[in-house]
């Protein structure tokens, strides 16, 4: 096959810059403050615009191939311009689109038409645990909510993020397992496990709560443990936690009944790269609310 | 760091779990107590085994990812030092990590419905608050992304429901509603377009509406005054395999002498 002439990718990219400032009159002052001289006299207006830049990705690889195949961790580079960002930005896609979609275009156009995911993934919005790396799923494969502390709260506490994914992951996409994914060092757990118990007004503090369960029953059952100690056990609780509190959704109990929805507890430690996954075995378990609940499968990956 | 022995860890699970009895017949029941090597993990009868999907996805990461960088794992598990703070949909077919390619450590990542951003609202949305909160006041992220993507049935649910007469969702409706102002917009200027039209311009509008409500959290406000975040916002076309961004900048005109 003949290889294609390189297209200089920094010509094809400019050529794509379309700005279009819109303006926008308004009483809030945000940014930096005038200079003295100018206050009196200066109608102020805010201008928010939107720089647009478009990433035209050719037929025919980039002129400019940067060598993205090492397995080492990159640090992006601190810039304050924007414009690096973007260069940044478009390089990452280019090379997804290269390796990844252009060699499946099949799959991609298919899956264009419809998602049909076999998993809802619930997992925690830090930066070390995106499951889509750690458990290897694809496009297509996984439905994901990624939150503060992977947790799912009842659905007596009302309408949120949350539910409304579970909510169409599990009566319009049908998945057939959902897994709640917690892991090592959670900054959200451990603000669960630091909360005073007097009210805090931060937002954190208004969203771990929803965990609260299993911080009680770990301050009960892992008292003598040291902190950290203590929040690796809530971690793993807060996981226990979710599925029952998955478990209040009456269509969810009601799929889970029948047999057509599983669910799943995992736990990802990062500090020795292990995985524990745990199957909530519904048959077997009291079906009281809130009681505890029996489980099977349980594996110990290392 | 000090951490839990696998005897304490499971002694601490089965205080408050009983392991069955009654193993499932598609698979055996082995015991947390033995370190299984991956190589011996049970096969399925099945055509879809959700067990061997993940045991081949870990084990494809830790032979292939961890163990070759591990130096930089150890200092990933310090601590995290994300570059972005992204906003991404839950489907399935637009993780941010597949087509950006955000290794671990790079992307603090929110995923939800149709990756809307509300108004800061500490009552109704304390998760979305908590991770703007954890992400800009703790972490210090310098850059936000909001990114949108093409057949979002959350958009599309915003732009039919209620006009279709559809039954209402217990809390989907009550989420995607947040994207309202973006709707009205499309129904103003594009509503004489065809349905898949409005739709796709639903798609950007509301990731424009997302990133002017990071405007209505304090920490947001303050990052931005201090020129140390950036707000954007992206577009995944995964009919067409495009990409766009856009930039959100907010600053003065030149004086405007008043004479």
């Amino acid at each position: 096959m003949a290889a294609p002439s390189p297209t200089p990718f920094s010509r094809l990219f400019n050529s794509s810059v379309d700005a279009r400032p819109t303006s926008l009159k308004t009483a809030t002052i945000l940014g930096p403050k005038l200079k003295s001289g100018e206050t009196e006299q200066a109608h102020l207006r805010l201008l928010t615009s939107f720089k647009h830049l478009k990433f035209k990705a050719s037929k025919e690889p980039p002129g400019l191939t940067q060598q993205l195949d090492n397995r080492k961790l990159e640090s992006l580079t601190e810039s304050e311009n924007g414009c690096d960002l973007f260069e940044d930005l478009k390089h990452r896609f280019l090379r997804f689109k290269r390796r990844k979609f252009k060699e499946n275009l099949d799959h991609f156009q298919n899956l264009a038409q419809g998602q049909a995911p076999k998993f809802m993934i619930i997992a925690c919005a830090d930066s070390r645990v995106c499951p889509s790396i750690i458990l290897g799923f694809q496009p297509g494969e996984a439905f994901m909510v990624r939150n503060v502390a992977n947790l799912v709260p009842t659905f007596e506490s009302g309408p949120s993020e949350t539910n409304a994914a579970l909510e169409f992951a599990v009566n319009s996409l049908k998945v057939e397992n959902i897994l709640v994914i917690g892991h090592s060092c959670c900054g959200g757990i451990r603000a669960l496990m630091s909360m005073e118990d007097e009210v805090d007004s931060s937002f954190i503090r208004s969203w771990v709560v929803v965990g609260k369960n299993a911080r009680l029953i770990t301050k009960s059952a892992a008292s003598n443990l040291s902190f950290d100690q203590q929040c690796r056990h809530c971690e793993k609780e807060s996981v226990n936690h979710s599925l029952l509190n998955l478990l209040t959704y009456p269509w969810i109990e009601e799929k889970v009944a029948e047999g057509v929805l599983s669910l799943h507890g995992g736990y990802y430690d990062f500090i020795d790269c292990t995985f524990e996954k745990w199957t909530l075995d519904y048959k077997a378990s009291n079906r009281e609310k809130n009681s505890r609940f029996a489980v099977k499968n349980q594996f110990y990956w290392c | 760091m000090a951490s839990l022995s696998l005897e304490e860890t499971v002694e601490g699970g089965k205080r408050l779990i009983n392991t069955s009895e009654n193993e499932d017949n598609s698979a055996k029941l082995e015991k947390p107590t033995a370190e299984l090597p991956l190589a011996d993990l049970i096969p399925s009868s099945s055509s879809f085994d959700p067990v061997q999907a993940i045991i081949e996805g870990f084990k494809d990461f830790k032979l292939n990812e961890f163990d070759p960088n591990r130096p930089c794992y150890d200092e990933l598990a310090k601590g995290q030092e994300p570059k972005f703070l992204v906003f991404a949909c839950s489907d399935s077919r637009v993780s941010p990590s597949t087509i950006l390619n955000f290794k671990p450590g790079e992307a603090f990542t929110v995923r939800n419905i149709a990756n809307m951003v509300p108004v800061f609202d500490q009552l109704k949305h304390s998760g979305t608050g908590a991770a703007i909160e954890y992400a800009i006041s703790v972490l210090e992220i310098p850059n936000i992304l909001v990114i949108g993507h093409s057949r979002c049935g959350g958009i599309e649910r915003l732009m039919s429901y209620p006009e279709d007469r559809s039954a209402p969702f217990d809390f989907i409706d009550d989420w995607v509603k947040i994207g309202l102002p973006a709707k009205l917009k499309v129904k103003a200027i594009w509503g004489n377009c065809s349905f898949d039209e409005q739709l796709k311009q639903c798609e950007k509008e509301s990731v424009k509406l997302s990133l002017t409500n990071l405007l209505t959290y304090p920490y947001v406000r303050k990052a931005i005054a201090k020129n140390a975040l950036k707000l954007m916002g992206g577009y995944y076309d995964f009919v067409d395999g495009k990409f766009e961004v856009v930039l959100f900048e907010t600053h003065f005109s030149p004086p405007i002498p008043a004479i």
